[in-house]
C-alpha cells in the first residue's frame, strides 16, 4: 500500500469523490468535488474512474510527505505546488519518491487543486460515497466528516499502467472575467424585465461569503414579483435570489430543499468553472439550451470512459 | 391534484402536484414517488419530495429530457393516493419538555398567552405529518401545528442547537438530528436517534410518516439515553 502523510493542513482540504446519491430525500446533501471536471481529468491521467476519491485542496496551505515511490496526478488550480522545492505545474502526472515533500502554497490561478492517486485514496463509503461533508458528519478519511488533519495518512494502490498525458486542448485558462452558462428555470418569468436585462447584461462579482454550499454574487439587486414559493428540491447550480436581490449559486453541499425563487440552474460545467473563481472575479450569466449542454456532457463522460482524448 | 412538469436543470425536472401545503397532499406525493421509482428504475439518480412537489434527477446519459417527461406522464397516469395504512409509518417520539432543554417554552407562553403546560399539551396532543426532509440529514418538517401555537422563528438564530432538540416555527415542528445552528423555538428534547448512518434506511422519519410526541419525565428521558445538558445561554 502506498502512503502520503499530512504534515500540514489548514483544515480546508478534503477527500471528495463524485458525490452522494440516492439519499437526498432524507435531507442528505449531494457533496462531491466542486470542480468535477478537474478531478475527472486528474483521475483520468492515472487510469482511474473519473469519480475516484481525490483530494480537493482550496487555496493551499497543505504539505504532504510521500512514504513510497509512486505516481500522482494534479489538475485544477495552480497553487504554486512544489515537490522538494521543484515547481510542479497542474494538469500533469508526476513521479514522487519516498521522503519527498509535496507543498501546496498559494493560488497563482484558480482556487481548487485536485490531487489524484492510483486507484483513488482509500476511504470508507458512507451512504455510498467518501465525500466529506463536515456539517453532516459524513465521509472523509474515517467516515465522520473531518477535513484533512495533520498526521492523517492517505493510502492508495500502485499504478496499474503507465500514466496518460493530459490533452492540451482540454486544459482551461482561469481568467478573472468568466462566462457562466445558465439553463433558465420556470420561475424566471417572475422576475421583472429590468431585472432579467441586468441579470444577463451586467457582470456579477464573486462575494467573499462563498463556500461549498453556495457562491454569492453581488451586483445591482434583482427583483422577483412572482408568487412566493413553497420549499422544494434544489438542483445543483441553482441560481436562487433571496429578498435582498443578490443571487446565490447553490453548489454541491447545498441544503436539499429551499424556498427562494430561481433564475434557473448553471450547467454542471459552469458549476465546475465557478469553483475556480476567486473573490472579486467577475462573472457573466448567459442563457443556454438544455439539449446542447446534455450533448457536451455526454461527450466528455464518453471520452473519459473510452480513455481516449478527442 | 394536477400535473405540471418544469425544467429545473440539465438533468432535473420539477413535478408540481399541488399549490398549497395540506396534510392531504402526502398520500398523493407518496404514491407518485413509488410509481416514479418503479418507472425510472436505475435511470433515477434522486427523487426529492417536498410539500407540493417532487424533484426528479435522472441519469442524462441514459435519458433525454423528452423521454424523461414521457416516463413521468406514464408513471402518474391514473394515480390514486396511497390508502392511510400504506401512507408512511407511525412513530411515537418521547420528549422531555423542560425549560432547561426547551428554553423557548416561556417565550412561546408569552407570545401565545397560553401557560407552559398548555403549550406542552397542545404540542403533544396531535398527530403530525412529515412533509419533507431537508436542512440536515433526517431533519423532518412536520405539521400542521395548532394555530394557537404558531410562533415566528427567533430574530437571531442560536449558533448551536443540541441534537435531539424539539422545536416550533410558524405552524411546523421538527427535531434536530444533529447539533447545528438553528432559529426555531426550542420546547424540549428527545432521546430518539433520528439519523444513524449505520441503521438500515438511515433516517427514522420519512416524508408521509405520522408522528406523535409523548411527554416523558426526566428520569425516563435519561433512561432512554437522553443527554440532559441544558441549552447554554450564550450559544
Amino acid at each position: 500500500m502506498n502512503r502520503l502523510t499530512v504534515e500540514r493542513s489548514l483544515g480546508l482540504a478534503q477527500l471528495q469523490d463524485g458525490g452522494r446519491f440516492g439519499v437526498r430525500h432524507l435531507g442528505v446533501t449531494q457533496g462531491g468535488a466542486l470542480d468535477w471536471i478537474a478531478m475527472g481529468w486528474a483521475n483520468w491521467m492515472l487510469g482511474n474512474v473519473p469519480t475516484a476519491c481525490a483530494l480537493e485542496i482550496p487555496m493551499g496551505g497543505v504539505t504532504l510527505r510521500c512514504e513510497s515511490d509512486t505516481t500522482l496526478a494534479l489538475a485544477g488550480a495552480d497553487l504554486s505546488v512544489t515537490l522538494d522545492e521543484q515547481a510542479i505545474a497542474p494538469w500533469r502526472s508526476f513521479p514522487v519518491q519516498r521522503g519527498q515533500r509535496l507543498e501546496f502554497n498559494s493560488p497563482f490561478s484558480g482556487v481548487r487543486a485536485y490531487l489524484a492517486a492510483p486507484g483513488g485514496f482509500r476511504a470508507p463509503r458512507v451512504l455510498g460515497s467518501a465525500s466529506t461533508v463536515t456539517r453532516e458528519s459524513l465521509g472523509g478519511l474515517d467516515g465522520s466528516g473531518q477535513a484533512l488533519r495533520r498526521d492523517d495518512c492517505l493510502e492508495f494502490e500502485s499504478l496499474a499502467s503507465s500514466p496518460r498525458t493530459m490533452p492540451e486542448q482540454h486544459i482551461p485558462a482561469y481568467g478573472h472575467a468568466v462566462r457562466l452558462e445558465l439553463i433558465p428555470g420556470a420561475q424566471i418569468a417572475g422576475f421583472t424585465g429590468e431585472s432579467l436585462f441586468r441579470a444577463f447584461n451586467h457582470p456579477w462579482r464573486i462575494d467573499p461569503r462563498s463556500d461549498r454550499m453556495g457562491v454569492r454574487l453581488s451586483g445591482k439587486p434583482l427583483r422577483y414579483t412572482g408568487a412566493p414559493l413553497i420549499s422544494e428540491g434544489i438542483p445543483l447550480g441553482a441560481v436562487q435570489v433571496p429578498p435582498d436581490g443578490q443571487p446565490i449559486v447553490l453548489m454541491n453541499d447545498r441544503q436539499t430543499i429551499g424556498g427562494y425563487p430561481r433564475l434557473g440552474a448553471l450547467t454542471p460545467a459552469s458549476v465546475a468553472r465557478l469553483a475556480q473563481c476567486a473573490t472579486d472575479d467577475n462573472v457573466w450569466l448567459t442563457a443556454v439550451g438544455q439539449g446542447k449542454v446534455r450533448e457536451e456532457m455526454i461527450e466528455l463522460l464518453d471520452m473519459w470512459d473510452s480513455g481516449m482524448p478527442s | 391534484m394536477k400535473l405540471h412538469i418544469e425544467r429545473a436543470a440539465v438533468d432535473t425536472l420539477m413535478i408540481r402536484l399541488f399549490d398549497r401545503i395540506e396534510e392531504g397532499n402526502m398520500p398523493w406525493l407518496l404514491a407518485a414517488s413509488q410509481q416514479l421509482r418503479r418507472q425510472f428504475g436505475d435511470q433515477l439518480i434522486d427523487l426529492v419530495p417536498s410539500y407540493t412537489t417532487l424533484m426528479l434527477h435522472y441519469d442524462l446519459r441514459q435519458l433525454d429530457e423528452i423521454t424523461a417527461r414521457q416516463l413521468i406522464t406514464t408513471a402518474l397516469a391514473g394515480l390514486q393516493p396511497l390508502p392511510p395504512e400504506h401512507a408512511g409509518r407511525e412513530h411515537e417520539i418521547a420528549v422531555w419538555y423542560d425549560i432547561s432543554v426547551g428554553p423557548d417554552l416561556e417565550r412561546l407562553s408569552g407570545l401565545t398567552g397560553l401557560s407552559v403546560s398548555q403549550v406542552i399539551a397542545l404540542h403533544s396532543d396531535h398527530e403530525y405529518q412529515v412533509f419533507a426532509l431537508g436542512f440536515a440529514p433526517g431533519f423532518a418538517y412536520m405539521g400542521l401545528l395548532d394555530e394557537r401555537l404558531a410562533a415566528p422563528r427567533l430574530a437571531t438564530p442560536r449558533k448551536r442547537v443540541p441534537a435531539g432538540s424539539v422545536a416550533i416555527a410558524e405552524r411546523q415542528t421538527a427535531a434536530y438530528p444533529l447539533a447545528s445552528p438553528g432559529g426555531w423555538n426550542l420546547v424540549g428534547r428527545t432521546p430518539a436517534p433520528l439519523f444513524d448512518r449505520n441503521r438500515d434506511g438511515y433516517s427514522m422519519l420519512r416524508p408521509g410518516d405520522r408522528v406523535r410526541f409523548v411527554p416523558v419525565e426526566h428520569a425516563e428521558f435519561v433512561r432512554l439515553g437522553g443527554d440532559d445538558t441544558p441549552v447554554s445561554g450564550d450559544a
